[in-house]
C-alpha cells in the first residue's frame, strides 16, 4: 500500500494541484454537504422553535388565569334588608335575592373609596358600585346563607373585582381600549390603579379556577373548571375500567391463541385501520349508536367515555402486542415444560411480565384520549352546564363538560377574557399530560426489563 | 330493582357458585386434591363462569331489546292526528318518555302511589306542576294521549323490568346448578374454563370489529336516508354549499373537499421538508447529546392535543398572518385562512413525519453507507443517492399517512379554517373542510330527519372512505415496494 503523499502524482490525479489544497469541484461538494447539514439544523430548529413558541404562547396568554382580583372592604350586613323578620330563618332568608344584596356592596364600596378619598373627579355612585362581578353578590349571599351570625355585624370580606378591572391589574384592558368598551369607563381603571396603590384591591391565587362550574357569558371573572375536571376524570375512569382489561384480552388472543386463518386477519386488518380512522367518525358512530338508537343520554360522561374507549382501544392493542412479544419464548416453554396449560403459562407468567409495558400503553393512550376533543363535540357535550354531576355510577349519565371541550367553548366567546380562561385551562390539560407521560416514562424506566 | 341490585344479585350467586362446587370438588376427591382432575379453583371458576356468562349476556340483549319493542307498541297509541304540525312522532315520543320518568319520580318521592300514578288524568291534577317538584321539567302542558301513552309506557316498562330480572336470576342459577352437578373429581374443569375463557378473548379481539361495523352501518344507514331526500349528483357535483335552516338548501360538496385538499397540502409542504430532514439529521448527523435533547422535544409535539393548536392557531397564527403578510398584500383581512390553519397543522405533523422517517432511514443497512463511503461519497451525497432512494417507498408510505392525518383533523380547522365555503385559491382566505362541516351540522339542536342535518353524515362516510383509502394505499406501496435487505 502506498501512502498518499502531498507531492504524490499518479495517472489522472488532479492536475497540477496538491491534495492539499481542494479543487473547484472538491469545494462544491462540501459546501454542498455543509448545506445539506445546515438544512437539517434549520429543519430540528424550526421544529423547537414552533414548540417553544407554542408554549410561551399558551403560557404568556394563560398563567394569569391562575391569579384573579379581589377587594377586600369592609360591608356591612344590614338586618333590615337580608333577614327582614329578624328570626334567622333559613327559609325566610333564601327568598331574600342578589338584588337585595347587590346594594350592601356597591355602598359599602362607595364609602371606602369615600374614606380614602380615592374618588376620580367626577366619577358617579354608580360606576363605582359596577367595579365589582356580576357573581359577587351571588357569592355573598351564598357566605350569609352558610353563616347568618354575619347579618347584623360589619365584616371585613373580599369581594371579586368585575372582569374588566382584573383585566386591567393584568394588563389586557388599558385606558385606551376602555374608551372604546361599553362595560367599563377610564374613570373605573383610574380608581382601580388607586385602590391597588391603598391595598384595598389585589391580585391572589385563584384556587375558584380549578374548582369552580363554568359561568356564563358575561361573567369570565367566575367562570371555573371543575366540571370540566370532574367531566373529564369520568370518562377516563370509564375508559380505564373498559379499555385496558378489553385491549389486553383482545391482545392475548391475537398474540398467543389466534390461529392463522381469515378471521384473524380481518381482525388484524381492521385493528390497524380503525387506529388510523379520524377521531371525529368516532364521534358520529357515539352519536348514532349511543345516543339516537340505544337512547343514552346527550353530553353524559358515559357516552364520552365509551366513544373514547372505541378510539384508545387500538393504540392499547397495539402496544400491548408489542410488550407479549418481548417476552421471551423461554418463559412460555419453561411454563409448559412444567405441566401449565397455554392459558396458565400466558396468564401466570407473560402477562406479569409483560404488565409495565401494557401499563405504559395505556397511560398514552389515556393521554390521547384527555386530549381529544372532535368527538365529544358531536356527542353534545359543548352544552353548557353548571350543575357538578353526581357519584358514580349515577354521576356517569349526568350532563357534564370535558376539559378540551371547555377550552373549545371558551375560545367561542365573544369576551377577550375568555381567550386567557382557555388559556389556563390548556395550562391546567398539558398539566395533566405531563404528569401522565411521567408516569408512563418512570413505569417503562424502572419495571421493564429487557431480555 | 334496579340494576346495580340485579348486578350484586348475580355476582353473589356467582361467588356462592363458586365456593359451592368447590367443596364439592374436594368432597368428591376425598379431601385429596391430588386426586382432583384440575385444580380445586377451577371447579369454582367452571361454575362462576357458567352461571354468570350466559346471564349478563341475555341481560344486555334484554337492555337492547326492551327499549325498542316498548317504544313500538306505545307508539301505536298515539294517532297521527295528535302530533303537532310542528312536531314529529320522535318528540313526541321523547315526551312519553320524560312524562313516565316523571311518574317514577312522582311515586319515588312518595307523592303518590303506584295506583294514583296509573289512575291519573289530565283533567283533575296539574301534572307538570307537580312534575317540576320532583325535578322533572316538561316544556308544555301534558296532554291526554300524552299521559295515557307514557302510563302504558311505564307499565310495559315495569312489567319488561321485572321479567328480565326474574329470567336473569333463573339463568345464573341454572349455570351454576348445571357446574354443580357435573362437578366430581374426573370433570375436567380446567379445559372447560380454558375454553370459556378463549372464547372470551376472542370475544374482545372482535370488539374491532363490531366498530367498524358500527362505523360503516351507522353511517351508511343515515347516508342513504340523506339522499333519499337530497339528490346524490348535487351533493358530489355542486360547487355550492349553502345549508339553510328550513328546506331548500344546496349542499354542494366540492367546496369543502378543496377546502380540506388545500389546507391539507399546505400542511404537507410545512411538514414534509421539516420531518424528513429533521429525521435525517437525528439519525445521520447529530451527535448523541443533540439528539438526546432534540429528539424528545421534536416528539412533544406530537403529544400536544390539537385543541391546543386549535387555539394556537386562532390567538397567535392568525392575527400574525393577518397583520404581516395578508393586509400588506392586499389579500384579505380575516385572521382564520386557509394558510394559518395549514401552518399550524404542518407543525403538528411534523413529528408525525419524522419519527415514520427516522424508523424508516435506520432500517437502511449500514453496509450501504459504508459501501458509498467507500467510494468517496460524502455525507449528504450517501443520503441523497443510496439511503434516500432505498428509503424511499416508506417515506411515500409516511407522508400518505401524514395526508390521512392532515384530511381527518378537526380541532385545528374549526379554530384555524373559517366557516366560509368557498373555492379560491387566494391562501389568505377563509374557507372550510368536511370535518368543520360536520361539527357544525351536527352540534346544537339537530333535527334528525332533514337533510342538513343528514348531510353530516354523507361527509363523514366520505370522510372515512377517503381516510382509509388513502391509509391501505399507503399500505400497499409500502409493502409492494420495499427493498429487502438480508
Amino acid at each position: 500500500m502506498t501512502d498518499i503523499t502531498p507531492d504524490h502524482e499518479g495517472p489522472g490525479a488532479r492536475q497540477g494541484g496538491s491534495i492539499m489544497r481542494q479543487t473547484a469541484r472538491t469545494r462544491k461538494r462540501n459546501a454542498a454537504e455543509r448545506r445539506f447539514e445546515m438544512y437539517g439544523m434549520a429543519a430540528i430548529a424550526f421544529g423547537v422553535f414552533a414548540l417553544i413558541w407554542l408554549l410561551t404562547t399558551i403560557l404568556s396568554n394563560g398563567l394569569s388565569s391562575f391569579s384573579q382580583t379581589y377587594i377586600t372592604i369592609p360591608v356591612a350586613f344590614a338586618e333590615e334588608t337580608l333577614d327582614p323578620e329578624g328570626n334567622r330563618n333559613r327559609a325566610e332568608m333564601q327568598k331574600v335575592t342578589t338584588f337585595s344584596y347587590k346594594p350592601l356592596i356597591g355602598e359599602a364600596l362607595i364609602e371606602a373609596v369615600d374614606a380614602g378619598n380615592m374618588r376620580p373627579e367626577g366619577m358617579p355612585d354608580a360606576e363605582i358600585a359596577a367595579m365589582v362581578s356580576n357573581d359577587a353578590a351571588a357569592q355573598l349571599r351564598d357566605r350569609v346563607l352558610a353563616d347568618p351570625k354575619m347579618i347584623g355585624t360589619e365584616e371585613t370580606v373580599e369581594i371579586l373585582a368585575g372582569g374588566r378591572i382584573d383585566g386591567y391589574l393584568k394588563g389586557r384592558v388599558t385606558m385606551a381600549s376602555a374608551e372604546l368598551d361599553r362595560n367599563v369607563t377610564p374613570d373605573q381603571l383610574r380608581l382601580a390603579g388607586v385602590m391597588e396603590g391603598n391595598g384595598l384591591l389585589e391580585k391572589r391565587l385563584n384556587w375558584r379556577f380549578l374548582t369552580a362550574p363554568d359561568a356564563s357569558e358575561n361573567r369570565p371573572e367566575v367562570a371555573g373548571l371543575g366540571v370540566a375536571i370532574l367531566g373529564s376524570a369520568y370518562m377516563m375512569l370509564i375508559v380505564l375500567v373498559l379499555a385496558l382489561p378489553i385491549g389486553v384480552a383482545a391482545s392475548i388472543y391475537l398474540e398467543e391463541f389466534a390461529p392463522t386463518n381469515r378471521l384473524t386477519d380481518i381482525i388484524e386488518v381492521n385493528i390497524s385501520n380503525l387506529a388510523a380512522v379520524p377521531s371525529i367518525v368516532f364521534g358520529i358512530l357515539g352519536l348514532a349508536i349511543f345516543i339516537n338508537f340505544l337512547g343514552l343520554p346527550q353530553s353524559a360522561p358515559i357516552v364520552g367515555g365509551l366513544v373514547l374507549t372505541l378510539m384508545t382501544l387500538p393504540t392499547i392493542i397495539i402496544s400491548t402486542r408489542a410488550s407479549l412479544k418481548s417476552v421471551p419464548p423461554s418463559i412460555r416453554d419453561a411454563a409448559l415444560g412444567v405441566g401449565a396449560s397455554k392459558m396458565q403459562a400466558v396468564f401466570h407468567h407473560v402477562l406479569p411480565l409483560a404488565m409495565p409495558g401494557i401499563l405504559t400503553g395505556t397511560i398514552i393512550g389515556l393521554a390521547q384520549a384527555l386530549g381529544e376533543t372532535a368527538p365529544l363535540l358531536l356527542i353534545g357535550m359543548v352544552a353548557f352546564v353548571r350543575e357538578f354531576p353526581d357519584a358514580p355510577p349515577e354521576g356517569f349519565f349526568d350532563p357534564a363538560s370535558a376539559l378540551p371541550v371547555q377550552i373549545y367553548n371558551w375560545t367561542q366567546r365573544a369576551d377577550p377574557a375568555f381567550v386567557e380562561r382557555a388559556s389556563g385551562a390548556i395550562i391546567v390539560l398539558l398539566g395533566f399530560l405531563l404528569v401522565m407521560n411521567i408516569i408512563a416514562i418512570v413505569l417503562r424506566r424502572r419495571f421493564e426489563r429487557r431480555w | 330493582m334496579s340494576l346495580i341490585w340485579l348486578f350484586a344479585i348475580l355476582l353473589a350467586l356467582a361467588v356462592a357458585g363458586y365456593w359451592m362446587t368447590r367443596r364439592r370438588a374436594m368432597t368428591s376427591a376425598g379431601g385429596d386434591v391430588r386426586k382432583l382432575h384440575s385444580l380445586p379453583n377451577y371447579y369454582g371458576m367452571n361454575a362462576a363462569m357458567l352461571s354468570l356468562a350466559p346471564a349478563l349476556i341475555v341481560l344486555f340483549v334484554w337492555l337492547l331489546a326492551q327499549p325498542l319493542l316498548v317504544d313500538a307498541t306505545v307508539t301505536r297509541m298515539i294517532p297521527d292526528e295528535a302530533i303537532p304540525d310542528a312536531s314529529n312522532r320522535g318528540l313526541v315520543m321523547s315526551d312519553v318518555r320524560r312524562v313516565s320518568n316523571g311518574l317514577d319520580a312522582l311515586v319515588d318521592a312518595g307523592r303518590m302511589s303506584a295506583q294514583e300514578a296509573r289512575d291519573l288524568s289530565t283533567d283533575s291534577d296539574d301534572i307538570r306542576a307537580s312534575m317540576a317538584e320532583v325535578g322533572v321539567a316538561l316544556g308544555s302542558d301534558v296532554r291526554p294521549e300524552v299521559l295515557r301513552a307514557a302510563q302504558r309506557y311505564r307499565l310495559l316498562t315495569g312489567r319488561g323490568d321485572l321479567a328480565r330480572n326474574v329470567i336473569v336470576v333463573l339463568i345464573a342459577l341454572a349455570g351454576a346448578g348445571l357446574a354443580y352437578r357435573r362437578t366430581t373429581h374426573e370433570f375436567r374443569a380446567r379445559n372447560a374454563v380454558e375454553r370459556g375463557m378463549s372464547l372470551l378473548l376472542l370475544g374482545a379481539a372482535s370488539i374491532a370489529i363490531l366498530t367498524t361495523i358500527g362505523i360503516v352501518l351507522s353511517m351508511l344507514t343515515e347516508t342513504g336516508r340523506f339522499f333519499s331526500q337530497y339528490p346524490w349528483t348535487e351533493f358530489f357535483f355542486s360547487t355550492n354549499w349553502q345549508p339553510r335552516f328550513g328546506g331548500g338548501s344546496d349542499l354542494g360538496f366540492l367546496p369543502l373537499l378543496w377546502g380540506t385538499l388545500y389546507i391539507s397540502i399546505i400542511a404537507l409542504i410545512v411538514a414534509v421538508p421539516v420531518g424528513l430532514f429533521s429525521a435525517i439529521y437525528l439519525s445521520e448527523y447529530a451527535t448523541g447529546r443533540i439528539r438526546a435533547v432534540a429528539k424528545p422535544m421534536i416528539e412533544i409535539l406530537a403529544g400536544i392535543p390539537t385543541i391546543v393548536y386549535g387555539l394556537f392557531a386562532l390567538i397567535t397564527v392568525g392575527p400574525l398572518l393577518r397583520d404581516w403578510f395578508a393586509q400588506p398584500l392586499g389579500l384579505g383581512n380575516s385572521g382564520s385562512s386557509v394558510m394559518t390553519a395549514g401552518l399550524v397543522m404542518g407543525i403538528m405533523l411534523i413529528p408525525f413525519v419524522s419519527s415514520l422517517s427516522d424508523d424508516i432511514i435506520n432500517a437502511v443497512p449500514q453496509s450501504l453507507r459504508d459501501g458509498s463511503f467507500g467510494l468517496g461519497a460524502t455525507k449528504s451525497e450517501t443520503i441523497r443517492q443510496v439511503i434516500l432512494p432505498a428509503a424511499l417507498p416508506g417515506i411515500v408510505g409516511a407522508v400518505l399517512l401524514a395526508a390521512s392525518r392532515a384530511i381527518g383533523e378537526t380541532m385545528i380547522v374549526v379554530l384555524g379554517a373559517g366557516a366560509s365555503a368557498r373555492m379560491d385559491l387566494n391562501p389568505f382566505e377563509a374557507m372550510t373542510t368536511i370535518t368543520v362541516k360536520i361539527v357544525s351540522q351536527l352540534t346544537g339542536d339537530t333535527d334528525f330527519n332533514s337533510p342538513e342535518t343528514l348531510v353530516a353524515f354523507a361527509l363523514g362516510l366520505t370522510l372515512f372512505v377517503l381516510t382509509l383509502g388513502l391509509n391501505v394505499f399507503a399500505l400497499y406501496i409500502v409493502r409492494r415496494y420495499r427493498e429487502q435487505y438480508e
